[in-house]
C-alpha cells in the first residue's frame, strides 16, 4: 500500500470531480446536523415551561463520548468544506483571468452563484451561535443549565433574533443550491428523479428555514416566555 | 436595420485588448451575425484598418468552429444555435452589441475573437483510443444496443466541441464537453474496456489545462449549441469516481501475484 495508496489518495481527492466529491459529502455531513439540531430545538414548543428541552440538553451532556465524537465528525467537516471551497473558489477565479466585460446568467440560480458568499456568512453566524447560546459570551442572561431560559431571553433581544433570522434564510438559500448540487456533484441525476430531486431540494431548504426562523419569532411575537 | 457592435480588439495573446465600437448601419434581418461581421471587416479593409479576426468554418452549425460571446451569452440569444447559425433577426434595429472572445485561461486569445481551443484536443487525446478491429466494416448489427442507449449515447456524440460550455461557466469549466466526449463512448458496448481509465485520464487531462471546477449552475447547458445535459456530467462523476475509488492500479506491486 503505502506510497502508491498515497498517491492515488492525492490523485483523487485534489482532482476537480473529487473535490466536489468531497464538497458534497461533507455537505451531507453537515446537512444532517442541521436537520437533527432543528429536531433538537423544535422541543422548545412543547408546553412544559422548557422542561423537555432541559432534560434533552442534559441527556446530550451525560454522554460526552457521543457529543464529542459528534463534534470532532462536525469540525471536521466544516474545515474540509471550508476549506476545499476556499481552494476551489481560488482556482475558478484563476480559470478567468480576463472577466467579461457584459455577462448574462440564463440557468444558474441567485443561490448557485452566491454560494462563495452564503457560505461565508453562514461561518460568521456560527461563530457568533457558538458566542451566544453554547459560551454564553455575548448573551445578556445566560445560564448553563437552563436552556430555555437561554432561548427565551436571547431571543428577546430584537437584534438577535434578527442576525438569526437573516442566517437562516442564507443557511436555506445555501440548501437549496446545496442539496441538489451534492446529488449531481456525487452522480445522483436520472430523468425519473430529476424533478423530485429539484423539488425536494427546495422543500427541504425551505422546511429548515421556516422551522428554526420560528423560534425567535415565536418568542419576539411572545407566544413562547 | 442600424448595429452598434462593441467588438473586443485585441493584437496578441499578450495585448491587454479593448472593446472598440463600430456602427453597422445597413444590416439586413436575413444575415447571419458572421456574415454581418463580413461585411464590417469588407469595409475596415476598404478603409485601410485591421478586419476583426474571428473563427469560422462550415458556417451551418455543426463543425464547432464559430463562438462569439454577444451581450454576455456564448452563441448569442438563441437557444441551441452556433453563431454562425444565429440571423440578425434576433436582434431589433438600434440594438448594441458587445462581442466578446470566449474567456478562458485554458483558451487563450490569438487575436479579437478568435482564440485557442487545442486544450480540448489534448483532451480528446488523453482519451486514447477505443479497442476495436479496423478493417472492413462490421455487419451492422452484430452487436446488440439497446434504442435508449444508442440514443442517449448519440446526444452526448453531438458534441461539437465549440467550446461554449466554457464560455458560458462562471468558472470557465470544461465538464459538459469532457462529460459528453467520455460518455458517448462510455454508453456503448465498444467503449467498455477503456471506459473507466478514459475518465480518469480525460478528467486529469481537463485539470491539468487549467479550466474551473464545475459549481453545477447549468449555464453550460444553457448555452450547448446541441443541447447537451448536465446529466453527462454526473454520469462522468460516477464513472469519474469509481474509476478513482476502485480500479485497479497500473501496475503490480512488488511480491504481489
Amino acid at each position: 500500500m503505502g506510497g502508491t495508496s498515497t498517491c492515488w489518495v492525492r490523485q483523487l481527492f485534489l482532482s476537480s470531480i473529487g473535490k466536489k466529491s468531497v464538497m458534497a459529502v461533507t455537505g451531507l455531513v453537515l446537512f444532517g446536523f442541521v436537520v437533527g439540531h432543528l429536531v433538537g430545538n423544535l422541543q422548545v414548543f412543547i408546553p412544559d415551561d422548557g422542561k423537555k428541552l432541559n432534560a434533552y440538553a442534559a441527556f446530550l451532556k451525560a454522554n460526552a463520548g457521543v457529543l464529542w465524537g459528534a463534534r470532532i465528525v462536525l469540525l471536521a467537516a466544516l474545515l474540509a468544506h471550508v476549506g476545499i471551497a476556499i481552494l476551489l473558489a481560488l482556482e475558478n477565479r484563476g480559470a478567468r483571468p480576463v472577466a467579461y466585460r457584459v455577462k448574462t446568467y440564463r440557468e444558474a440560480s441567485y443561490a448557485a452563484r452566491t454560494m462563495i458568499i452564503s457560505g461565508p456568512l453562514i461561518l460568521l453566524y456560527v461563530v457568533y451561535h457558538l458566542l451566544h447560546f453554547t459560551w454564553g459570551t455575548v448573551h445578556p442572561s445566560f445560564n448553563h443549565d437552563d436552556v430555555y431560559h437561554n432561548v427565551i431571553t436571547g431571543f428577546q433581544q430584537p437584534a438577535a433574533s434578527a442576525v438569526y433570522i437573516v442566517a437562516m434564510a442564507l443557511l436555506g438559500l445555501h440548501l437549496f443550491h446545496g442539496l441538489w448540487s451534492m446529488c449531481q456533484s456525487l452522480g445522483v441525476n436520472h430523468p425519473k428523479y430529476n424533478a423530485l430531486l429539484r423539488a425536494g431540494s427546495a422543500a427541504v431548504a425551505s422546511a429548515i428555514t421556516i422551522g428554526y426562523i420560528a423560534i425567535p419569532v415565536a418568542v419576539m411575537a411572545k407566544l413562547l416566555k | 436595420m442600424r448595429i452598434t457592435l462593441h467588438i473586443w480588439r485585441q493584437k496578441g495573446p499578450h495585448d491587454a485588448g479593448r472593446l472598440v465600437t463600430y456602427e453597422v448601419p445597413d444590416a439586413s434581418p436575413e444575415m447571419s451575425f458572421l456574415e454581418m461581421l463580413d461585411v464590417l471587416n469588407e469595409r475596415l479593409t476598404a478603409k485601410g484598418e485591421e478586419p476583426v479576426a474571428f473563427d469560422h468554418d462550415c458556417r451551418e452549425g455543426i463543425c464547432g468552429t464559430c463562438g462569439v460571446v454577444i451581450n454576455g451569452i456564448p452563441h448569442g440569444p438563441r437557444a441551441a444555435t452556433t453563431t454562425c447559425q444565429l440571423h440578425m433577426r434576433s436582434f431589433r434595429d438600434g440594438d448594441h452589441l458587445t462581442c466578446e472572445p470566449w474567456r478562458a485561461r485554458a483558451f487563450p486569445v490569438i487575436r479579437d475573437l478568435a482564440v485557442d481551443r487545442s486544450a480540448f484536443d489534448r483532451i480528446v487525446e488523453a482519451g486514447g483510443f477505443i479497442g476495436v478491429n479496423t478493417g472492413s466494416a462490421p455487419d451492422g448489427n452484430s452487436i446488440p444496443i439497446p434504442k435508449k442507449t444508442a440514443d442517449l449515447s448519440m446526444d452526448a456524440a453531438a458534441c461539437i466541441g465549440c467550446g461554449a460550455c466554457v464560455a458560458a461557466c462562471p468558472n470557465a469549466s470544461a465538464m459538459l464537453f469532457v462529460a459528453a466526449k467520455i460518455s458517448h463512448l462510455g454508453l456503448l458496448p465498444q467503449g467498455q474496456p477503456e471506459r473507466f481509465d478514459r475518465a480518469a485520464k480525460m478528467v486529469a487531462r481537463m485539470d491539468g489545462e487549467g479550466f474551473g471546477n464545475c459549481t453545477n449552475t447549468r449555464e453550460c447547458e444553457a448555452a450547448c449549441p446541441k443541447e447537451i445535459g448536465v446529466e453527462f456530467i454526473a454520469r462522468m462523476n460516477r464513472d469519474f469516481l469509481r474509476a478513482g475509488v476502485a480500479d485497479r492500479p497500473e501496475k503490480a506491486t512488488a511480491g504481489g501475484a
